[in-house]
């Protein structure tokens, strides 16, 4: 196991260089310079003062030198100060963000996977019943429907017709006066829609792989040995069949951080939730380059973890692997 | 060779039209070209054409799907919204699909280190939420449909790349293979004449599922404002004011979100259709 964990982390050396070197070139094949955007929006800025900002930030350094510095800097932790006019440094504007995009997330997370494993054996235990076909049409739906669309129908509906649920922000007006329950009833009444918009963007095709997975296993002999002892049908599904059908999902968990770390952008935008995505969209907008090279690595660098963290439930679940037999 | 592709395209026809969801997918798919083709003809209105009189109308029989808040005709703007939305998926998936079958055929037929640098790469694309890449390139460049198209097919040709290395690896090592390099033919050849037709069935149910996925994200690009700019109409950008006037006006948000359901659905069911017709074993 720890030859398996090693390995595991020495992989990801190659890999991290990777994704500052493609953050690098992407930002930096950009036509015009990051400090004549900044420049651009105050003409008032002198030629000399412009010439000190660009050494300043290092723009007149050769490329590979802006790279290993840029590189040599975020090891410890320090992603430059933001171009935005309260030129904060980028690494304290992104650790306040954070917590807010990882809670739900993750919150997001375990309200999808709740859902979408139970929904996924249900449809192959009653496989090609009218149940099955009916969650079929649903993860079709689930599918093709926009996250941003659905999240608009939920605040009009919710939000506007019914006035139920709060539709922007995380916490009300005056909230700072209120009681610690009632300040966290009210924030979580903030949160429903977001989670559940975040939650159902990837529980159609979770669902669906977790059915899949579950008639892949319900085939295999060992199922027909327990059926055939004499075992009751939910001793054979939810002792036996689950848990290799679960394998594959764990895999899943961190495969899908991408996925919902890149949609935060668009449900802290329309709800307007303090986070890392609408930070990022901010910051794209205002074409923030400290910012959003920050946020591209650091995102990256979470699914990276998601990753590490999926393989090594993996190990620790699969003796196949833990054991070193591929 | 003649005989065995007419057989082989009967046969999957056959196979295809028995799945009633992907032969509607299918149907559906193509009345949207139709429909984009023909759009002028179908609609009496302008879909840049403003009219202060008839601001914010609700669905009538005059206007379809209401009228936004310029006056503009909703049913004119999603009809036409949908020439760019099929225009930005294909190009999209074309790139993504050329870029992912090249890469995808030299990594696996070359193997090696020229495999492994490919695939680290493949490892490392793989690990940007998608969506912050796109927009970070797509704000520091001018607007532009193209550059929208160009850059979710940069970003989107992973997946294909895994595939066809995939089918290459199996394929690389059959019998006719061997006996086409027995017979003296060069690696191009084989590459493109024998190995690629065989790898290409995944790459059709990929790329079919694939131009859903670019559907849905140059509609959240147009959403956000940055991926078509106003006036040209498209559904992510009607939905943008949908959002503004949805204390008002709920057809705004309503219809052309219907649309990229109705079209991303049928997609994905044309795409699930061909790869259980083409692969039984799949999918059931």
């Amino acid at each position: 196991m720890l030859s398996y964990l090693l390995k595991r982390l020495l992989m990801m050396i190659p890999l991290l260089f990777g994704i500052t070197i493609i953050t690098f070139v992407v930002i930096h094949l950009a036509p015009g310079e990051p400090v004549e955007m900044q420049v651009a929006m105050n003409p008032k800025v002198s030629a000399q003062a412009r010439q000190r900002m660009r050494e300043f930030y290092g723009l007149d350094k050769p490329l590979h030198v802006q790279y290993v510095t840029w590189v040599a800097r975020m090891a410890k932790l320090d992603f430059g100060r933001s171009f935005a006019p309260d030129n904060r440094p980028v690494t304290d504007k992104i650790k306040e963000r954070i917590p807010v995009t990882l809670s739900l997330n993750i919150i997001a997370l375990i309200l999808e996977f709740g859902l979408a494993i139970p929904i996924g054996i249900l449809a192959a235990v009653h496989r090609d019943t009218l149940l099955d076909k009916g969650i079929t049409i649903f993860v079709f739906l689930g599918f093709a429907v926009p996250t941003f669309w659905l999240a608009l129908l939920l605040m009009y509906l919710f939000g506007v017709k019914l006035s139920w649920l709060p539709i922007s922000g995380l916490h009300s007006l005056g909230s700072e006066g209120f009681s610690p329950f009632r300040w966290l009833w009210d924030m979580a009444k903030h949160l429903i829609l977001p989670i559940s918009v975040a939650a159902f963007g990837s529980l159609a095709g979770l669902s669906r792989y977790m059915r899949s997975n579950m008639l892949d296993v319900i085939r295999q002999d060992y199922i027909i040995t327990a059926r055939a002892k004499g075992l009751s049908e939910r001793t054979v599904i939810y002792r036996h069949a689950l848990r290799n059908a679960l394998l594959p999902v764990i895999t899943l968990l961190g495969f899908s951080l991408p996925g919902l770390i890149g949609g935060s952008v668009i449900f802290e935008t329309i709800f307007a939730i303090p986070g890392m995505g609408q930070l990022f969209y901010m910051g794209v907008m205002a074409r923030d380059y400290p910012l959003v090279m920050g946020i591209l690595v650091i995102g990256a660098f979470l699914t990276l973890v998601g990753n590490l963290l999926a393989d090594i439930s993996y190990a620790l679940a699969d003796p196949r692997i833990r054991h070193g037999q591929r | 060779m003649r005989l065995t592709s007419t057989y082989f395209y009967e046969v999957f026809w056959k196979r295809f039209r028995r799945n009633r969801f992907a032969v509607a997918g299918g149907v559906v798919v193509l009345l949207l070209f139709v429909l984009s083709l023909l759009a002028p003809y179908i609609t009496p209105f302008d879909p840049d054409a403003i009219d202060a009189y008839n601001v914010l109308l609700p669905p009538s029989s005059a206007h379809w799907f209401g009228t936004d808040e310029l006056g503009r005709d909703v049913f004119t703007r999603v009809i036409f919204g949908a020439k760019i939305s099929l225009k930005v998926g294909f190009v999209a998936v074309g790139i993504a699909v050329l870029i992912g079958t090249v890469i995808g055929l030299v990594s696996g037929f070359y193997g090696g280190w020229i495999d492994d640098v490919f695939m680290r790469f493949v490892d490392i694309m793989l690990c940007f939420p998608t969506f912050f890449l796109i927009l970070a390139v797509i704000a520091m460049l001018e607007p532009s449909i193209w550059y929208i198209m160009i850059i979710i097919g940069l970003t989107g040709w992973m997946g294909v790349a895994r595939l066809v290395r995939a089918e290459v690896l199996s394929i690389r090592e059959l019998d006719y293979v061997m006996a086409a390099r027995a017979l003296g033919a060069s690696d191009l050849r084989i590459i493109f004449r024998h190995i690629l037709p065989n790898a290409m069935s995944p790459v059709l149910v990929s790329a079919t599922l694939g131009v859903a996925g670019a559907i849905l994200t140059e509609s959240a690009l147009s959403f956000l404002g940055i991926g078509v700019q106003p006036p040209t109409p498209s559904w992510g950008n009607i939905l943008t004011s949908g959002k503004d006037y949805i204390e008002f006006a709920w057809w705004l948000s309503l219809f052309p979100g219907l649309a990229i359901l109705v079209t991303v659905l049928s997609y994905n069911l044309l795409g699930e259709g061909i790869r259980d017709t083409l692969d039984p074993r799949l999918g059931r």
